[in-house]
């Protein structure tokens, strides 16, 4: 979502009763539910793995980052699978989606910076909300959301940069 | 890579070369008058003169017609090849190696590298490099070696007849006569004259044998011996050739060996699956006999590589591999079905596809295993090499040099083995004084050895140095705040610290090691290739660094198991047997997790623990018994499915710090099951050993 473009093309998605916008450039395919294999002692984020064509990919749910409710997956459940970077390093992973929407243009003017206070989630994870049709759209940070715990402490020094760009 | 690119298949060739020329170089220096060492050496120098001078690299032809030139002379048996000339070769070898990489900057060094080896080989200057050194001559123009050749009893005759058949075969292998001719007219005018007498009839004429042969007469002052030998260098072998003052008695014949010159010629078409060849000399057929045998097995050997070896980019292996991997998927499914299928036809087209898929995975794991000795050969330089800096004696051995790994888990090795062995060179091993102080002989001994171990290969560098120095470590590590000064550490733990970033125990930096980088980078590539490091150390007598690697990254066989509703699979070739687990044993042991298997305890691990899972295990749980190393432990599991292929996949960032898997695979239904690392579990069980036995105690 650079500054010299007007709109980002996002593919927007609900978990719970929010839109979440995903950049759609970095979607590779929607599927549907999978079997699931649990990893013993993984972070409850990324707790399973999945089989995307004979490739073994890591299952992230964004509802735990975001502090939600975890119901089990229905006729809607979906999984995103796109290409996100772990600390720096791109990466195939799925993401569980409770519907997925619409591949849709976000105006660059609409999206704004996500306030410090007020919000339900921690702010480090949202890169921006946008607005559409007079709802609001969450963007979130998926570079944060999917830093190791190990790896965190070197982007959290770069802030302003990260807001930047 | 660009395989069609020339020049670097030339480079590539030329390293090979270059490694075969360093070690031959090597063995020459411990058996100085290996006659066959001496040759296949000259014969390195040779191809890499004739093919860089093909391929336009004409620095490398001419530093090495220098090289080979002076070289000849030992070949000849005029010098010998003692330390310093070995010295200044190697020298040379790596002079050759910087042109041949960078063929267009220009390389200092060579001429006194050359002025220095015609000093050594001269014996005007064996006392060392120096005393040669301070004239950097240009190199003078080729061909010293007709000049010094040995002169044949009195020299009048000025024209030499010389005659000569080329092997039957030399047209097949792209010998071009009309060029060779042109070479002996550059030794002096010749006057050239066919021999037609063996051209059989014309129906019988096969066009790719050569049939035809030569008389030239050449007008040259001195013996043309030597050049001549050089015009038929790759031909000799199985070439007849005469060569002989005109109107003067016969004088040794070009090949050196004592046999009648008139031979293999004979024995070459039959060597080389000809037999249609209808060319039968009858004359020289008796003669040949006694040096044909020879000549034919010495011929075989050389062909040997040749016809067994392929150069294949890696990459087409890779691909060879991931659908190797595919297909044993798939195959994996298909079983799945047969299995749950009365079918018989069904059951058996896929039991015979699981024989040949699992045939056709160990074939292809097969092509990309490479035996550590490649790798090996390398490390004699390296320790010659420091020996010589630091003034050392020393000993370096390898074992298990044919012990086969994966290609790209050997060729990652390699620096991290460079860093563990100039360590030991450098601050294992004391000086010789000390040493002798010790009690010790003055020689100290490195040793570097590989062995199979389960499904790991264990590969240790051993030296008998003074051992780690704990109290140093410590203090170290005490400086570089790695720990505080009141925390307790194992001897373990301690030597661990020397892998911690930015450690070094050396007092001075020297040239070779202790800058701090090293031991940690070392076992950071340890760790990309999912082996591990170890090291145990005895104060006076020398420390063992044990790297503990996989046999290979791809594909393993697994014993599927199942605990709670999760499925897993351990490596198969770590599994040791698999027993029931006694009802009521946990009552008696009193909360000791320890197996009797055959009189031996064995710790084991709940594996429902390990992961955290809820619930009550199943009624007759299953005990899988696996070693790694020196160590065994027992994993508690609800159920043992069976055996499967497991093409292994890596977890990504996100799981790759869960210590209890070391990958995860595909089933045959399509799902993710997670492989177990066996060595961490065996490791958690030890350690569950010491702290119970430490408590009984």
């Amino acid at each position: 979502m650079s500054e010299n473009q007007d709109f980002m093309t996002a593919l927007t998605i609900r978990l719970e009763d929010e839109l979440f916008a995903v950049e759609a450039s970095r979607v590779r395919e929607i599927l549907d539910l999978v079997p699931i294999t649990e990893v013993p002692s993984a972070r409850a984020f990324v707790g399973g793995l999945i089989n995307v064509r004979g490739r073994v990919v890591p299952l992230a749910d964004l509802r735990v980052m975001f502090g939600m409710e975890r119901p089990e997956p229905d006729e809607d459940t979906r999984i995103v699978v796109m290409e996100v970077d772990i600390d720096g390093e791109p990466t195939i992973a799925g993401i569980l989606a409770d519907k997925v929407h619409d591949v849709t243009d976000i105006e660059a003017a609409s999206i704004e910076e996500a306030p410090k206070v007020g919000m339900r989630w921690r702010p480090e994870f949202v890169k921006g909300i946008g607005k559409r049709n007079g709802g609001f759209i969450i963007i979130p940070d998926m570079e944060r959301i999917f830093e190791t715990p190990g790896g965190r402490s070197a982007s959290v020094a770069a802030p302003e940069e990260r807001a930047a760009s | 890579m660009n395989i069609s690119d020339p020049t670097e298949t030339f480079r590539q060739e030329a390293r090979e070369l270059l490694d075969q020329l360093e070690a031959g170089l090597l063995d020459l220096e411990q058996d100085p008058s290996n006659d066959d060492l001496i040759n296949s050496t000259f014969r390195a120098l040779h191809t890499i003169k004739g093919s860089g001078a093909m391929f336009g690299f004409t620095a490398v032809a001419e530093f090495v017609h220098e090289f080979e030139t002076a070289f000849d002379r030992v070949r000849k048996g005029q010098s010998k090849a003692n330390t310093a000339l070995i010295g200044v070769a190697l020298d040379a070898k790596d002079h050759i190696h910087l042109l041949i990489e960078n063929p267009d900057a220009p390389v200092d060094g060579g001429t006194e590298i050359l002025v220095q080896l015609r000093a050594i080989v001269d014996g005007a200057a064996v006392g060392g490099h120096e005393e040669a050194a301070p004239a950097p001559v240009a190199a003078p123009a080729p061909a010293p070696v007709v000049a010094e050749a040995p002169k044949p009893a009195d020299t009048g005759a000025k024209r030499w007849r010389l005659t000569f058949y080329l092997p039957s075969d030399a047209l097949v292998y792209g010998t071009n006569p009309e060029l060779l001719l042109k070479e002996l007219a550059g030794i002096g005018p010749t006057d050239v004259l066919a021999l037609t007498d063996r051209i059989p009839d014309l129906d019988i004429i096969d066009p790719e044998v050569s049939y035809l042969g030569w008389q030239v007469d050449i007008e040259v002052a001195d013996d043309p011996t030597a050049a001549i030998d050089d015009v038929f260098l790759f031909l000799r072998d199985n070439m007849e050739l005469t060569l002989a003052p005109l109107g003067g008695e016969a004088v040794a014949p070009v090949v050196e060996a004592p046999a009648p010159v008139i031979e293999v010629a004979v024995a070459a078409p039959s060597d080389d699956a000809m037999p249609e060849a209808p060319f039968v000399p009858e004359a020289p057929v008796a003669k040949a006999a006694p040096a044909k045998k020879a000549k034919a097995a010495e011929k075989a050997e050389a062909e040997k590589p040749a016809a067994t070896s392929l150069r294949v980019p890696a990459e087409r292996l890779d691909e060879l591999m991931d659908r190797v991997g595919e297909l044993v998927i798939a195959q994996a499914r298909l079983s799945q079905i047969a299995n749950s299928s009365s079918d018989t036809a069904l059951k058996t087209i896929a039991e015979e596809l699981e024989r040949l898929s699992s045939g056709l995975r160990d074939t292809t794991m097969g092509i990309r295993m490479v035996p550590i000795g490649t790798i090996f050969s390398r490390f004699r330089r390296l320790v010659h090499d420091l020996s010589g800096e630091l003034g050392k004696q020393i000993e370096f051995i390898t074992t298990g040099e044919e012990t086969e790994l994966d290609k790209t888990v050997i060729e990652r090795l390699a620096d991290p083995l460079v860093h563990l062995i100039r360590n030991s060179v450098d601050h294992g091993l004391e000086s010789a004084e000390k040493r002798v102080a010790a009690g010790k002989s003055p020689k100290g001994t490195v040793r570097l050895s590989a062995v199979y171990s389960g499904a790991e290969v264990a590969i240790s560098v051993t030296d008998d140095g003074a051992g780690l120095n704990h109290e140093r470590i410590r203090a170290k590590a005490e400086e570089n705040g790695l720990i505080t000064a009141d925390a307790k550490l194992t001897e373990q733990e301690l030597n661990h610290l020397i892998f911690a970033p930015g450690f070094s125990t050396a007092k001075e930096v020297t040239a070779l090691s202790g800058r701090g980088v090293g031991m940690d980078v070392v076992k950071r590539t340890i760790d990309g290739l999912r082996g591990t490091i170890d090291v145990s150390t005895t104060p006076g007598k020398g420390s063992v660094f044990t790297l503990r690697l996989p046999l290979t990254l791809a594909i393993i066989d697994g014993m599927l198991i199942r605990v709670g509703d999760g499925r897993y699979t351990i490596p198969l070739a770590a599994v040791e047997e698999c027993v029931e687990l006694p009802v009521g044993l946990e009552a008696s042991a009193k909360g000791r997790n320890f197996l009797d298997i055959r009189g031996s305890l064995v710790p084991y691990l709940r594996l429902r623990e390990v992961f955290g899972l809820k619930g009550q295990g199943d009624e007759h749980e299953k005990v899988v018994i696996v070693s790694s190393g020196e160590g065994r432990v027992g994993l508690v599991v609800d159920q043992i499915i069976g055996n499967n292929q497991t093409v292994i996949k890596q977890l990504s960032k996100l799981h790759s710090g869960i210590k209890s898997f070391s990958g995860a695979t595909i089933l045959g239904d399509g799902t993710v099951a997670l492989i177990l690392d066996t060595a961490h579990l065996v490791a958690s069980g030890q350690s569950y050993v010491e702290r119970n036995l430490g408590r009984a105690a």
